[in-house]
């Protein structure tokens, strides 16, 4: 799950890291206040679910109170788009605002999970406020990485090796040991899949503050974090991926025409693989899950139904735990009461395969049913 | 033959009173599996569906009736204590269905279990099945399968039957069949499964199914190059997702470039797999892979 920078920087100061001083608005006013009370030169930044915000015109630096409220204003309730957004951009409704820091250097600082080494993992360089994606394939060496033992946890050593091979001045060892241990402290104690600060800046008078932070929280967490489920924003979403995960199913809108249902997430991209090389495109990503019910089918097949862009449905069921008359109920559910406006393709197979046919067949859909991937691909094309 | 179960497994179902639990520990005996045991917290004494004693501890379980492979379906917030519990009992094979472990419990797990003799399989996973030994300790459909002499690993479930089913259809039977689980941090490795596969004299070939996301298609692709000899036959999933999103299963993400499936692709064809061109082909590929190899 995904927070905004407003909320990472609440819980870093919460948990002792040094944060600009400011506070988030919903209005141009409320921005307005912020900055008499922060005084002097301000910036306003968008708060949103993505990162490119700068290159897009989502941070602006202002003089005045004034300036802070036009800038809140230009940006509130409109969409920003950035290289991380879809064309259409995600709608701004906070901004945050923020006294402005004379810098003298970066730093970038994070923590991830290493899939290899199997451990969390700190990352540290001196070329901070960059991509560290550009950073790790332009100049690797410039990452330090420590790889933490969960079972003993951070040691001081490791943060001090951190700290003197960011050539950290002297003064501000201490500080930086402590900005990474609360780190750490943080990403364990919210159960992240990401903590970054980025950039980590170093005023003109010695101070390290994080003046950008980004916290992912791990979503299979989340049942031991209860105040994290409060920091979520549905606003960010897509709408019809928020209403898949409130229906526990997963689903991922794509740009392609072929709305497609499947279970399992492994045979849900063979199908989306499959239509590919049919020549089309998918619509969506959607696994209904392993052992789906017939009213969860329902909800997924009408969320693809409800999707504008699908001009054609392939389902792909192998059947196992989820049966294939269940799914075929769900399905005959899903479009009672409506007009079939496309054509439906059927892959069905396993459990209870020939009843499931039945359902579909003593419906009033008309369906084409195939029985392997080589011939619902085929349907596919024909269906264009 | 077969590899990690086989008729010398002792299963026991870790949470076998659940509904889940209680379906497919059913389904594991009816396929010929030896369920020796189940455990659930509070339910020790009691005998489930009137054939096996129920234990409040692994290690009770363990004691009492040789169990040496457990079938874990905890729920996930106490799945982690579920997999160490079997862990300390000294269970040889542990296979953990459970979807949705936080990761940083992964990370406890995975480092306690470095240097102790269980392997884990899993977690988010089908579990394994041998179908000449007659053992299932996994939820996929017994049915499909057929005995034989191809084995197959893969990191999806559904789709393994698929991959399965389409082998099953052309008469390729399977000597063991391994779902590692769709996690980013998970027990047994592609190259771990492929090590055994390389062991067992009555494996011929090796059906591996990757999908996006980390770099373990390229460790299996460094080894297949280096250590294996035996003809493999690959499909990678995903070539048409999205950077960045998680397709369903936590490990399924794109982060830079090798996460990939057109990587990982080229990675197993260079170590001389063969490539499953779609999806469809799985059978028709292994198919034509033994017969060049005869």
């Amino acid at each position: 799950m995904k927070i905004h920078e407003y909320q990472a920087k609440e819980i870093l100061t919460a948990y002792g890291i040094p944060t600009s001083k400011g506070g988030v608005a919903k209005t141009p006013k409320e921005a307005q206040i912020l900055a008499e009370q922060i005084g002097g030169k301000v910036v306003v930044k968008a708060q949103i679910h993505a990162g490119g915000r700068g290159v897009a015109g989502g941070v602006k630096l202002v003089n005045s109170p004034q300036e802070a409220y036009d800038a809140a204003d230009a940006l509130l309730g409109k969409n920003l788009v950035t290289h991380q957004t879809g064309a259409s951009g995600v709608p701004v409704q906070n901004v945050l605002v923020e006294e402005t820091a004379e810098v003298s250097k970066e730093y970038y600082l994070a923590i991830v999970v290493d899939s290899d080494a199997k451990t969390p993992v700190i990352m540290a360089s001196e070329a901070g406020g960059m991509d560290i994606e550009e950073i790790a394939s332009t100049s690797p060496e410039k990452i330090l990485k420590v790889s933490v033992d969960p079972i003993v946890g951070l040691q001081g050593y490791q943060c001090r090796t951190l700290a003197y091979g960011l050539n950290i001045p002297a003064d501000s060892i201490r500080s930086a040991t402590s900005i990474i241990t609360n780190l750490y402290n943080v990403f364990q104690g919210k159960d992240c899949s990401l903590a970054e600060i980025n950039p980590l800046a170093m005023t003109i008078d010695g101070q390290l503050i994080a003046l950008d932070a980004k916290l992912n929280l791990d979503d299979d967490s989340l049942f031991r974090h209860p105040e994290s489920s409060s920091l979520r924003d549905k606003e960010q979403e897509d709408p019809l991926e928020v209403e898949a995960i409130d229906a526990g199913i997963a689903y991922i809108k794509l740009d392609g025409d072929v709305g497609c249902m499947v279970n399992g997430a492994g045979l849900a991209m063979a199908t989306m693989d499959s239509i590919y090389l049919a020549n089309a495109m998918p619509a969506n990503f959607l696994d209904v899950g392993g052992g789906a019910s017939e009213e969860q089918v329902a909800q997924a097949f009408r969320l693809i139904l409800s999707d504008p862009s699908v001009k054609r449905i392939l389902v792909n069921i192998f059947g196992g735990i989820l049966r294939c008359d269940v799914a075929a109920k769900g399905i005959v559910e899903a479009c009672t009461g409506i007009k079939q406006t496309v054509p439906i393709v059927v892959r069905m197979l396993g459990t209870n395969v020939e009843e499931g046919k039945e359902i579909l067949n003593a419906s009033e859909l008309s369906v084409t049913l195939v029985d392997d991937m080589k011939e619902a691909a085929e349907a596919i094309k024909q269906s264009a | 033959m077969s590899i990690i179960v086989d008729s010398n497994t002792r299963l026991l179902v870790q949470g076998i009173t659940g509904r889940e639990g209680s379906f497919h520990a059913m389904r594991c005996m009816e396929y010929g599996t030896n369920l020796v045991a189940g455990v659930t917290p509070g339910r020790g004494g009691s005998v489930w569906e009137e054939k096996v004693p129920v234990f409040n501890t692994v290690k009770q379980a363990v004691e009492d009736t040789g169990a040496n492979t457990a079938l874990i379906f905890v729920p996930a917030p106490f799945a982690a204590d579920a997999i160490l519990e079997s862990t300390d009992a000294g269970i040889a094979t542990i296979a953990c269905i459970t979807e949705g472990l936080p990761v940083l419990d992964m990370v406890k797990v995975i480092r306690y279990m470095e240097g102790r003799p269980t392997r884990l399989i899993g977690p988010n996973c089908p579990g394994l099945i041998s179908p000449g030994e007659n053992c299932k300790v996994g939820i996929m459909p017994g049915n499909i399968h057929m005995s034989g002499r191809v084995g197959v690993v893969s990191r999806s479930g559904t789709l393994t039957y698929e991959a399965v089913n389409q082998l099953t259809n052309l008469g390729i039977g399977q000597s063991s069949c391994v779902g590692i689980g769709g996690d980013p941090l998970g027990g047994t490795s592609f190259v771990d499964v492929l090590k055994l596969f390389q062991e067992d004299k009555d494996t011929d070939a090796v059906v591996l199914i990757g999908e996006i996301g980390g770099t373990k298609e390229q460790e299996a692709a460094d080894y297949i190059k280096n250590h294996f000899n035996k003809p493999v036959i690959s499909l990678v999933v995903g070539s048409t997702a999205p950077p960045g999103r998680r397709m369903g299963h936590a490990g399924a993400i794109i982060t830079g470039t090798a996460a990939r499936a057109e990587e990982k692709v080229k990675a197993l064809s260079n170590a001389g797999a063969y490539i499953v061109p779609s999806p469809a082909d799985i059978g028709i590929t292994t198919k034509k892979a033994l017969e060049n190899s005869q």
